[in-house]
């Protein structure tokens, strides 16, 4: 089987947080994934997304990019901004830290991706923007 | 139960009204209807601090029987409503939890604050 790849790209606006997720879990339909699993990588993209237009674009203008990239039984999700970056990318991935405290952030975003996908990788460079790399198993 | 009008759109576009609110016995029901995402907490969080402005309520019911995704966001504005409620010796509960929700309230560890009921009924009960 070849690979299967779709490429999305958005404004960083919150209603587009639904829609990012729903795109992938309809691309990702086609390995027959089970409900959990389904649910597993909305909530990973859904993070990943909001981090983008939250903490990488400030809640300014700017684009949000999706990549979702099938292989067998692999799914491969990025998610790309040209954002601000992340000063301490250790430091994000602990659990409850965030920087938004009065924004009522939870500080679980990174967690839930670690936790509901099978590999995370996060790069990132101040005044760049933050690429998040994400790959689970259908079984 | 005592229904309130729809309350002012905020952070929603869509049209459609990401919960309903009522209150019964001084204890907020938040009916979420939508995807509990950063896009939706936004009214959630103005909406349901609008009522607690008003000083009458003691407790808060989350019903999440309306939906079946919610992500970090969805544990911020809890622990957001849970601080200010606790402040003055309030409570919040949760019933209507799928599976899906199930895991984000237990990975979260959030049932140790906010404990679950099968009904809402049992919640408000509860919160008495």
């Amino acid at each position: 089987m070849d690979t299967n790849e779709m490429l999305l790209e958005f404004d960083s606006r919150s209603e587009n947080e639904s829609f990012a997720r729903s795109v992938v879990a309809s691309f990702v339909a086609q390995l027959d994934p089970t409900l959990e699993e389904i649910s597993d990588i909305k909530t990973a993209v859904s993070e990943a997304v909001t981090n983008a237009i939250i903490h990488g674009y400030e809640e300014m203008k700017g684009k949000v990019v999706v990549v979702c990239r099938i292989f067998e039984h692999e799914v491969y999700v990025e998610v790309r901004d040209r954002g601000k970056g992340i000063k301490d990318i250790k430091q994000a991935m602990v659990p409850l830290f965030t920087t938004k405290p009065e924004e009522e952030r939870s500080g679980m975003g990174f967690s839930f991706m670690e936790a509901f996908m099978d590999e995370l990788d996060v790069e990132s460079e101040m005044g760049k923007g933050t690429i998040v790399k994400m790959k689970k198993k259908i079984h | 139960m005592e229904k309130q009008e729809p309350l002012k759109k905020a952070g929603s576009t869509s049209g459609k009204e990401a919960a309903e609110y009522h209150i019964k016995d001084r204890c907020l029901i938040i009916k979420v209807k939508q995807d509990l995402d950063h896009h939706n907490t936004l009214s959630i969080r103005e909406q349901s601090d609008k009522l607690l402005d008003k000083g009458q309520i003691k407790s808060i019911v989350f019903d999440f029987s309306g939906t079946d995704f919610m992500d970090s966001s969805g544990i911020g504005v809890i622990m957001g409503r849970y601080k200010r409620l606790t402040l003055s010796g309030g409570k919040i509960f949760v019933t209507g939890i799928n599976r899906n929700l199930d895991r984000i309230f237990r990975m979260s560890g959030l049932y140790r604050i906010v404990p679950k009921f099968d009904s809402i009924e049992e919640a408000v009960a509860r919160s008495r």
